[in-house]
């Protein structure tokens, strides 16, 4: 990536790529159109909170999530299934002792349809190389001061396997209704770079 | 053999560098090339090994100097190519 030109030189190249594949009748501008509306609509981190602050509310729910993912999202009316081939959900719940983070070291494998498009972060090398060998470094940087009680496990995600942390809810938010707890929940949280 | 992507654990690659509201494409064409994958994935023209395998399989100093969706768009090129004789 190199300025202007370059980027308009790729942006051409993208355009011959599409008119092939279109000419070749593997695809339609209405079908192309279509993904990338859904994937700006429907893929949010709004869609992990509300998960997160269920299982936050609801014991039970928190139990069903832990067992079986795929099926807990379901009773939310949510899948993981963005593509033709299906992938399996583990959520991880934080506790004072055990911290977990996410990382796909080999590439950028991530529950888009819970947590929205990922970061470019995530998927840079500096993250992919780093919080493996030193997560407690790299948690620092995003502002995540661990007491140095409290252990990190990192999970390495893959093409078949996709991971989300349940942050451990905050304190004074007893009161709170399910939707003001799903509004405390940020992607980060989901990720395990943030607290909540 | 450990691929170029394979960089869990290696050193150098600097700070985690975060852009604050950063926007989920920063280029129509990044959009498009998204776009085309999944549509390809979803007509089973390849699968999702096989498209990790076409980003994994580019040069190392190409790889690296790619950014995110320039490599899936290597991908898609690489994975639809007409065939060719030394195909």
């Amino acid at each position: 990536m190199s300025g202007q030109h370059a980027s308009s030189q790729t942006a051409a190249r993208v355009r011959r790529l599409e008119e092939r594949l279109i000419d070749a009748g593997l695809t339609s501008d209405d079908e192309l159109d279509g993904i990338i509306g859904r994937l700006l609509s429907g893929a949010s981190p709004a869609n992990g909170a509300r998960v997160v602050a269920r299982a936050w509310i609801d014991p039970a729910y928190r139990e069903r999530l832990l067992a079986d993912a795929n099926a807990a999202l379901e009773e939310l009316g949510l899948s993981m299934s963005t593509g033709p081939q299906p992938q399996r959900f583990t959520v991880v719940p934080n506790t004072p002792d055990t911290h977990n983070v996410l990382v796909c070291t080999l590439c950028s494998c991530y529950p888009i349809a819970l947590l929205g498009p990922s970061p470019s972060w995530y998927k840079s090398e500096a993250y992919r190389s780093r919080v493996v060998r030193e997560p407690r470094a790299v948690l620092a940087e995003f502002g995540l001061e661990l007491p140095a009680g409290t252990g990190i496990v990192v999970h390495d995600t893959s093409a078949e396997s996709r991971h989300m942390v349940l942050p451990m809810r905050p304190a004074g938010t007893d009161g709170l209704a399910e939707d003001a707890l799903a509004a405390l929940v940020t992607r980060e949280g989901l990720i395990g770079t943030a607290a909540v | 053999m450990a691929r170029v992507n394979d960089v869990g654990g290696q050193s150098g690659f600097g700070r985690v560098t975060v852009e604050p509201d950063e926007p989920p494409f920063h280029a129509d064409w990044e959009a498009r090339v998204y776009a085309l994958n999944v549509a390809m994935l979803r007509r089973g023209v390849y699968n999702l090994d096989q498209f990790r395998d076409a980003i994994e399989r580019m040069p190392p100093a190409e790889y690296l100097a790619a950014s995110y969706y320039e490599r899936w768009l290597h991908a898609v090129e690489a994975l639809t190519a007409p065939r060719s004789g030394d195909g």
